[in-house]
């Protein structure tokens, strides 16, 4: 198996002593589209960082496609597209002159940069801006400009840190079915975002740093099945004022409300066949919140329970 | 095919920098132009005409040379100090350092673009002079060697300016209390022969002297160095200033956290 990404007891001390990465090790196959959360400051961006060589390691190893960055930096470079968290293009250049530019530095002369340019420009749905000053535009217009930059030498890594951030949902949607695209014609993509539902959607595999470390490192179906409990939300009609729900825990939120925490073991037949019986109409229903959001916060908590649980050096 | 893509990187940045200060040319182009022209009235026309000789030529003609350097030099260093600043500070220099461009590719791209950016005003204000001045020329080939490593020393000072200012103010303070008192006493409105013993001393010790004794023996045949030291001195200065920026760079000061 080639992965596309391996990262080996990757450490960051930055100055002044604050160690942002204590040591992670991951692999991200050839293909994947992969998740790497955390909340912020987890060591995120600094992984990131240290792969596109944007930061400098303290120790551990990094290879993409087998090329060691230490021992083959341009090699391991070639592969890897970057769109970063914030805008870095110059905002006095135009999008064709920003796009060439980039397609230069990969060695890619102007003419097909040009070429590359037109077809990146028309799928991400700026091709009537190419020729204006990218300060013009909007927030969603610089994202997408952004990853249009990053394809332009054909990487077979796209990293994208936090590409929907500030992006309206319909735009977003636009941009996952870009990405969709793109992974499925081979690209590996590794993704972070704060939308969780975002990396449910469309990340097949999965990392969650917390404080340096990695809390989780398994594909998505597996992560999902750890979860134990969901909470659903239905919206009800009824003239009784209580209703009730054996072997469920349930709240009555409002007179249309009804939450219900379901188990693993029990399943929404139960559900419903014992509001039939009470005479209890679903209009709709809902999760309370997205599965991996649950799963996100209770491991992040767990590591950040078990810090605080430790005593401190010192302390009898 | 490293090479390859090298070439066209190279041609990429410098692409990207005569663009940026042509699309600009009024504020860089057009104020060296001026100010030069000014100097030619009051100091030239105006003053020179009761200084009377030289180094055995009129004053005027004596300092256009020096004048010509100072706006290499000067233009030289603020392009790449200001260019290379606003990539860092806008963070579109990441954009290189994350492709495989090696870093001796960077530091002759925004070089070569600070050398275009002082020729080219080089080139305006000879032609400008020509207006006060009938021009000889006495060695073409020292003229351009000179004016060539002239405005790499001075483009390779700029870039490592650059890469330690952490504000827009960092890039203007080595132009103001370093470059600009250095070049006025480098010769350029003088003979340093005219200096007391000591003082003439002191000005070897000033590189701009060299530069600008080897540019006025190119176009007027005098000199108060040899040429052999002045570009001794220049080829040194390169050496040094390009070994200072590349590991600057490789080390990522300024560029890497």
């Amino acid at each position: 198996m080639q992965y596309a990404l391996e990262i080996s007891q990757l450490e960051k001390v930055y100055k002044g002593g604050f160690q942002a990465l204590k040591g992670i090790d991951l692999k991200v196959k050839q293909g994947d589209f992969f998740a790497l959360l955390g909340p912020n400051g987890a060591g995120k961006s600094t992984t990131i960082g240290i792969i596109t060589s944007l930061v400098n390691k303290t120790k551990g190893k990094v290879s993409v496609f087998g090329h060691d960055i230490d021992k083959e930096l341009e090699q391991a470079k070639s592969f890897l597209g970057l769109v970063p968290q914030e805008f870095n293009f110059n905002q006095f250049e135009s999008l064709l002159t920003i796009l060439i530019n980039q397609a230069g530095y990969y060695g890619v002369n102007r003419k097909i940069a040009l070429e590359r340019a037109e077809i990146h420009l028309k799928q991400l749905e700026l091709w009537d801006k190419r020729n204006d000053s990218a300060r013009m535009l909007s927030g969603g217009m610089k994202r997408r400009l952004m990853i249009a930059r990053a394809l332009m030498h054909q990487p077979k890594v796209l990293i994208l840190d936090e590409p929907t951030a500030g992006v309206d949902i319909e735009l977003r949607r636009s941009m996952w079915t870009f990405l969709r695209k793109i992974n499925k014609q081979g690209i590996t993509i590794i993704l972070t975002t704060h939308y969780l539902e975002e990396a449910e959607m469309l990340c097949r595999n999965i990392a969650i740093i917390d404080n340096g470390l990695i809390v989780e490192n398994t594909d998505m179906k597996s992560l999902l099945a750890t979860l134990d409990k969901e909470t659903i939300i239905l919206d009800i009609k009824t003239d009784k004022t209580v209703v009730d729900l054996k072997e469920f825990d349930s709240r009555r939120v409002d007179d249309h409300t009804l939450e219900v925490d379901v188990k693993k073991c029990q399943n929404l037949n139960q559900v419903f066949t014992q509001l039939t019986a009470q005479n209890v109409t679903v209009r709709s229903m809902r999760n309370k919140s997205n599965r991996l959001e649950e799963l996100f916060v209770r491991l992040v908590n767990k590591e950040k329970n078990a810090t605080t649980n430790v005593e401190p050096v010192g302390t009898i | 095919m490293q090479s390859a893509v090298n070439r066209i990187a190279l041609k990429s940045i410098l692409h990207k920098e005569v663009h940026r200060f042509m699309r600009i040319w009024v504020q860089t182009l057009v104020p060296p132009a001026i100010t030069i022209s000014l100097y030619f009235v009051i100091f030239g026309s105006l003053i020179g005409s009761r200084i009377g000789e030289m180094g055995g030529f009129d004053y005027m003609s004596f300092i256009v040379p020096g004048l010509i350097m100072m706006s290499v030099i000067t233009n030289s260093y603020s392009n790449v100090a200001s260019s290379f600043f606003s990539a860092k500070w806008q963070r579109n220099v990441e954009e290189m350092l994350v492709a495989p461009v090696p870093n001796w590719v960077i530091v002759a791209g925004y070089v070569g673009g600070g050398m275009i950016r002082g020729m080219l005003v080089g080139l305006i204000v000879t032609i400008i002079s020509l207006l006060f001045v009938d021009l000889q020329i006495h060695n073409v080939w020292v003229i351009i060697a000179t004016v060539c490593l002239t405005s790499a020393v001075f483009s390779l000072g700029g870039l490592i300016n650059a890469i330690f200012a952490n504000s827009f103010d960092d890039i203007s303070i080595i132009p103001t209390f370093i470059l600009t008192p250095l070049t006025y006493l480098g010769g350029v409105f003088y003979s340093i022969s005219l200096l007391p013993e000591f003082w003439q001393g002191v000005s070897q010790i000033n590189p701009i002297v060299y530069m600008v004794n080897a540019f006025r023996y190119g176009f007027l045949g005098i000199s108060d160095v040899s040429l052999v030291a002045a570009f001794s001195v220049l080829l040194a200065f390169i050496v040094v200033l390009f070994t200072i920026a590349m590991t600057l760079i490789t080390k990522g000061i300024g560029l890497r956290t």
